[in-house]
């Protein structure tokens, strides 16, 4: 598309040289133009054929779940645009709000396809209801403080880096193809978490207060992560999907190291004195979740006891992050955008 | 002295760059450094219109594209930064001068985005205006700050062609994203042309910074331009510009327009513009909050540097530095730029 319809233009200016700023400027076609968009199909190549013997219903559901993950957890990323700590921070938090916005378009367009609804990447995030989003609860809490932001990361991306790990073997092409590229990007998310969690644990007095909140805020979600749904599990031995209780073991060892380094204690061990040192991690098994967090936030079908987010239960806060996501959309039946 | 000076006026003769270690004169200084710091506040503050929409874009290729954009903006924010550093400013300092008022950014920021079409008709008029008024500071003769222009305009051609766009999808859609596409050009278009100042006969440090070469040409040559490039482009996308006297004219080969409101754009700089309190009271959240994660990273920095070294000297040095973990990806799919290009 010739874009800003710089043919019209009239005759340069006097001056000359640069009358015309935008030609100047774009000589050629910029594939960067989208920059963040990606013109260039990821999938270029990738058989996108359903693999024998798998049930694509549960693919795609499976599909919906990492998708989900994905798109809630860039959206509490984006939140935070105009309010981080510092520049850089503004830099990186978009950098990884986008990244993960990237997997979760690749993901909801595979579920859309193989469903056989036909459905696409926006209609899945913009006309489905609370109740019918499967992603964990950790991702759709509300922000707390920056603290509480890299706590939830961490733990986001240590566990989500260890799912891609695994799934980049997947018998599934695309599901593999996905989770290649999105381990480059989630080893730097986690990174990037981790080295807040530091500073911050092994800063001043009060940083490491914050930390150490932050860490207990989001450390009851963290069971979930590692509860799998029956797809899950089904699709996991076929060789489609990465059983996440697997994961586990290496979650811990991580979170246990990065803990070390920030000198916290570890937040499923009973809080004591803050002093450093104090913190040696407590590999102990996951805590119980607080009541609270495991109601759904409405009864209907997701209701029953022990219902997660990939059975469609989630916290009230998904409500109103969904109503906010998917405002302008609903509000403009028809439209093209 | 007298040879420093010399050796100054010469560099500007000859159109050579001034670098941070030449001399120059102090009110030389002074001006680059309130020039790049005002630019640098626009790229900050200006993140906020647009990006209040960010959690409400409409697509998901939407919201890819305008958080790469309002990430392009922290960016360039940074390096320009850098830039005005390279005189011996600092951010911090400048950052409080700008969350105290004491330093401008462009009052454009200042009106209200009210639909998804604004963040269209920002991308094509308000980055359409500031091309204008850039391209021509790529040959700023203030090295550091030419050579950053030089990506910034870049960048920012990128964001008025998805502008463009974005607008000539709306106006193919619905009456109604039609009718938000209008509303959109009629409050945006005069706030568009004050971006290039007042005219050049109340613009008193036009001919100084001419001559110094920092500006490149008048207020009303740069406002005449973009009108030229701006109506064939408002014809093609289907809108009305809302001045009446707009037309072309044969005998001087550019488009009259219409009486810009002085008023108003005095009133908006002086602080009585729709949304300034609101920006800069953003602006000042973020770092009023974020103060407590900057300590804590030079704190840490400093515990480090003084474990290495086992100095307590070291890690005062190390506290005064900082800490911060300004993380580029490995550029799968997103602008991770933190450094400075000055």
């Amino acid at each position: 598309m010739s874009a800003a319809g710089t043919d019209h233009l009239p005759p340069a200016s006097p001056e000359g040289q640069h009358g015309n700023a935008y030609e100047a400027l774009n000589e050629g076609d910029d594939p960067r133009w989208a920059y963040g968009t990606g013109f260039a199909d990821p999938l270029a190549g990738v058989d996108t054929a359903v693999p024998e013997g798998v049930d694509a219903a549960e693919l795609a559901a499976y599909c919906l779940m990492l998708g989900d993950d994905a798109l809630i957890m860039s959206h509490r990323l984006q939140e935070w645009c105009a309010r981080a700590p510092e520049l850089e921070e503004e830099v990186a938090l978009a950098n990884i709000a986008l990244d993960l916005l990237g997997q979760a378009r690749l993901l909801l367009a595979r579920a859309g396809a193989v469903d056989g609804s036909g459905r696409d990447e926006d209609t899945l995030a913009f006309q489905r209801d609370p109740g019918e989003f499967r992603n964990v609860r950790l991702a759709e809490v509300p922000n707390g403080d920056f603290a509480h932001t890299t706590a939830r990361l961490l733990v986001f991306a240590t566990w989500r880096l260890a799912l891609l790990d695994r799934l980049a073997a997947s018998r599934d092409p695309v599901l593999a193809a996905v989770a290649a590229k999105g381990v480059k990007e989630v080893a730097y998310h986690r990174d990037y978490a981790a080295g807040w969690v530091v500073r911050l644990g092994d800063g001043t007095a009060y940083s490491r207060e914050r930390m150490a909140e932050g860490l207990a805020a989001v450390w009851p979600l963290v069971p979930e992560l590692f509860t799998p749904h029956p797809a899950e599990r089904r699709l996991a031995r076929a060789g489609v999907a990465a059983d996440p209780a697997a994961a586990r073991e290496e979650f811990d060892a991580t979170l246990a190291q990065v803990l070390t380094a920030a000198t916290l204690p570890h937040p499923a061990a009973p809080r004591r004195d803050d002093a450093p040192g104090g913190g040696a991690p407590g590999l102990d098994g996951p805590s119980t979740p607080s009541p609270d967090l495991r109601k759904p936030s409405a009864p209907g079908p997701g209701s029953q006891e022990g219902a997660l987010g990939r059975d469609g239960a989630h916290t009230p806060a998904l409500d109103g992050l969904l109503a906010e996501l998917q405002s302008v959309a609903r509000a403009h039946p028809g439209a093209r955008w | 002295m007298a040879v420093l000076e010399e050796h100054f006026e010469r560099t500007i003769e000859k159109d050579r760059r001034v670098e941070p270690r030449d001399w120059m004169p102090e009110g030389y200084r002074a001006t680059m450094v309130r020039q790049i710091a005002q630019h640098a506040h626009s790229e900050i503050i200006g993140m906020q219109p647009e990006g209040e929409w960010i959690t409400r874009a409409p697509s998901l290729r939407r919201k890819a594209i305008l958080l790469a954009k309002v990430q392009d903006e922290a960016g360039h924010g940074l390096y320009l930064y850098s830039a005005a550093e390279t005189l011996g400013v600092d951010r911090a300092e400048l950052t409080l001068k700008l969350i105290e008022g004491r330093q401008k950014y462009s009052s454009i920021f200042n009106y209200p985005t009210l639909s998804y079409a604004d963040v269209g008709v920002i991308g094509w008029l308000v980055d359409g205006a500031a091309i204008c008024n850039q391209v021509p500071l790529c040959r700023s003769s203030y090295g550091p700050y030419a050579r950053a222009m030089i990506r910034i305009c870049k960048e920012e051609s990128f964001h008025q062609r998805q502008g463009y766009e974005l607008l000539l999808t709306m106006m193919a859609g619905t009456e109604a994203q039609r009718s938000l596409v209008r509303d959109a050009v009629d409050r945006w278009w005069w706030p568009s042309l004050m971006m290039f100042g007042p005219p050049d006969d109340a613009s008193p440090n036009t001919a100084r910074s001419m001559a110094w070469k920092i500006k490149r040409h008048t207020n009303d040559e740069l406002r005449q331009r973009f009108v030229d490039m701006t109506v064939p482009q408002a014809e093609a996308l289907g809108v009305t510009l809302p001045d009446p006297c707009l037309r072309w004219n044969a005998e001087r080969g550019h488009h009259d327009f219409g009486e810009i409101d002085w008023s108003e754009l005095k009133r908006v700089i002086s602080g009585d513009g729709p949304c300034n309190a609101q920006r800069v009271g953003v602006r000042r959240a973020a770092h009023e909050d974020g103060a407590w994660v900057r300590e804590a990273a030079a704190a840490h920095a400093a515990k480090a540097a003084a474990r290495a070294t086992g100095s307590p000297d070291a890690a005062g040095r190390a506290a005064t530095a900082g800490g911060s973990a300004a993380g580029a990806g490995d550029g799968a799919g997103a602008a991770a730029r933190a450094g400075a290009t000055a």
